[in-house]
């Protein structure tokens, strides 16, 4: 786990390789309810993606439809240009790190990693040594011979991960595999799984539905509601350039400012800053690290308002503040004060930070 | 947290009740073994191990364990070989009729012991329904004999009353296998049969354990099915039993033929439950 290459991703897309999975035109309902609808995402090779969502988002099911255990209602699947979804599970060369890890209760820790090599009826001795070496990857070589009952949660998920990756499959689904785990355990391993995707360079789909580690962990994210991608970027892009006003209050926590736009001006409460959008309703997404306190800058392009402090939340390295302005909005304030503050500020911002986004569309 | 008198008023009843229709019939049952009986049909009551060297003398009586013990053994093995694919299909394939062929299954537990033996000694004698079809068909010209009173009928009948309680405990333990261990095993490239040997049977054996012990020890008991359908050559150890405690008035080696049978099933119960906690994992 040392060593860390740079993304495969880089490179299949300067061979001009076409991508390593391609959804196109998913749509899955339960009894009538709709849980996908027209779902087309690009998984390239070497490619770390995570799909985010809340519960009942459709992220599972999306997930399920790649591995094989549900079959889509319309749309196809192809991996390396040829039908994925036509072959039943046991035939795709895709593994899965089930929630629950789901090892084999009646079997130890090196039978659970054999049990792919053994069904695929592969030599005693390679079996044995792709075994250990797997085991070893994880660092569970010591519990090898170990039930799955008597070995931790943390050391479960390793033992789940060495027994899909000893495959070497084109493709890993990883299925909310930390979402058992405690919160410092789960920071580690994410740290530490990033960086072993890297090594082996096997694709990797990771459902969530926690922001941060998709953030910590993706080369991109699609984000889903509601059974359709409301946006599939990079962590940076997502959260610096949200294309919607649900993706802006998903990812992190934003100021959604509504307003108009008129003869090249954006207009919100008493706030004005010149913007180059067509006349017309209009939705800006302000993050609150980008509104500073006190107007000590003096560029005219700057967006300033005063207002009063209403309440300071202690956020650890920061602080949030609720800032009510004199012309009836109310702003979130990331602030790396320590003291505590009263009464009123002058808050500013720069225009260029107020993205525009789109109305969320409501999905019933 | 409970109080001495609480605890005690509560444990007290079902003990008592253990101890007045379970020890102590065993324990009366064990003391006339090595009692005997006298010329002018009285019990003596004076201790001998007659009882048991005359059970390991008579042929008869150890043939008949034998044979009680090889019916029950066939029971048992027809029983699974028919639960299990049951238990099976119910479990993982049934679907949406899953409910409605549970309780086909279960029904005929509510109906009589007594209805199910008559009702194969219709279908089997030579006057029987079998026998009918196979004469109309001219398969034969006259009737089977051995279908009726025979082993053969003590194992068919025993088999259809037993099969149900092989399949319960096959079926509650298919149950309680997590799918998402099925689902793995096909993500790990295996195909529906190797997951099935490889997943399913060795997490469902304390089921069979279970199920195989009660038919069993069901059958190896059994005293109406023998004698309804068992015939002089299908007689079972607990006719044996209770023609000693009845017409041929021998209270002492109907107790000692009793009290092995006894120590054997309380083995049999033993050794299944030592099998059982070595397969299970949770």
């Amino acid at each position: 786990m040392t060593t860390v290459t740079e993304p495969v991703i880089a490179r299949s897309e300067q061979s001009g390789v076409g991508p390593l999975l391609a959804i196109r035109n998913v749509a899955k309902s339960f009894a009538k309810t709709a849980v996908l609808r027209d779902i087309s995402l690009q998984i390239a090779e070497g490619e770390f993606l995570t799909i985010l969502g809340e519960s009942g988002s459709g992220k599972t099911t999306l997930l399920r439809i790649i591995a094989g255990f549900e079959s889509a209602d319309s749309g196809e699947i192809l991996m390396e240009g040829e039908r994925l979804d036509l072959l039943p599970a046991y035939r795709r060369r895709v593994n899965t790190v089930f929630q629950q890890y789901a090892l084999f209760p009646h079997l130890s820790v090196q039978d659970n990693v054999a049990y792919g090599l053994r069904v695929a009826k592969l030599p005693k001795s390679e079996v044995a040594a792709r075994v250990s070496e797997s085991l070893a990857m994880v660092k569970m070589s010591t519990f090898a011979a170990a039930k799955p009952a008597n070995i931790s949660g943390g050391q479960q998920q390793r033992v789940a991960l060495a027994r899909a990756l000893v495959n070497r499959p084109r493709l890993l689904l990883l299925d909310e595999p930390l979402s058992a785990l405690d919160a410092n355990l789960r920071r580690q391993v994410q740290v530490e799984l990033k960086s072993l995707q890297r090594e082996v360079g096997i694709s990797f789909v990771f459902v969530t539905h926690d922001q941060e580690e998709a953030m910590v962990m993706s080369d991109r994210i699609a984000l889903l509601r509601k059974g359709e991608l409301e946006q599939v970027a990079s962590p940076r892009e997502i959260y610096s350039r949200p294309a919607t006003a649900y993706t802006a209050q998903f990812i992190g926590h934003t100021n959604l400012l509504r307003g108009e736009v008129r003869a090249g001006s954006a207009h919100c409460h008493s706030l004005s800053w010149r913007i180059a959008l067509p006349d017309g309703p209009a939705l800006f997404s302000l993050r609150p690290e980008n509104i500073r306190l006190s107007g000590s800058a003096t560029e005219t392009s700057i967006v300033r308002v005063r207002g009063t402090i209403e309440r300071q939340v202690f956020q650890g390295a920061t602080d949030l503040l609720q800032v009510a302005c004199d012309d009836g909005l109310t702003l979130s304030v990331r602030t790396a004060t320590r003291e505590n503050r009263q009464g009123e500020v002058l808050l500013e911002f720069n225009p260029a930070d107020a993205v525009p986004v789109r109305e969320s569309p409501d999905r019933g | 947290m409970f109080s001495r008198a609480y605890k005690a008023a509560v444990t007290l009843p079902p003990l008592l009740w253990v101890v007045a229709f379970l020890l102590l019939p065993y324990a009366l049952l064990f003391c006339y073994s090595f009692w005997s009986v006298s010329s002018s049909q009285t019990i003596v009551h004076s201790w001998t191990l007659d009882n048991y060297r005359e059970l390991l003398r008579v042929n008869v009586y150890l043939q008949t364990l034998f044979r009680s013990m090889w019916i029950a053994a066939r029971v048992m093995i027809f029983s699974l070989l028919l639960g299990y694919p049951l238990a099976y299909y119910l479990s993982f394939h049934a679907g949406a009729r899953k409910d409605l062929l549970y309780q086909l299954v279960i029904i005929p537990l509510w109906v009589s012991y007594l209805v199910r033996a008559y009702a194969w000694k219709t279908i089997l004698g030579s006057d029987g329904v079998l026998n009918t079809l196979l004469q109309y068909l001219h398969l034969t010209k006259h009737p089977v004999e051995f279908l009726l009173y025979s082993p053969f009928a003590v194992v068919l009948t025993l088999t259809h009353i037993y099969t149900p309680f092989a399949f319960l405990p096959i079926y509650a333990a298919l149950e309680h296998i997590p799918r998402n261990l099925v689902e793995a095993s096909h993500d790990l490239g295996a195909s529906p049969l190797q997951t099935f040997w490889r997943v399913i049977f060795p997490l469902s054996i304390p089921g069979v354990l279970a199920g195989a012990t009660f038919a069993f020890v069901l059958s190896f008991g059994d005293f109406l099915a023998p004698l309804l359908l068992g015939g002089p050559s299908g007689i079972m150890v607990s006719n044996i039993v209770v023609s000693l405690f009845g017409a041929a008035y021998n209270w002492p080696l109907g107790a000692a033929i009793s009290f092995c049978m006894l120590l054997l099933v309380l083995a049999l119960l033993l050794l299944s439950e030592k099998l059982e906690k070595k397969w299970s994992f949770r």
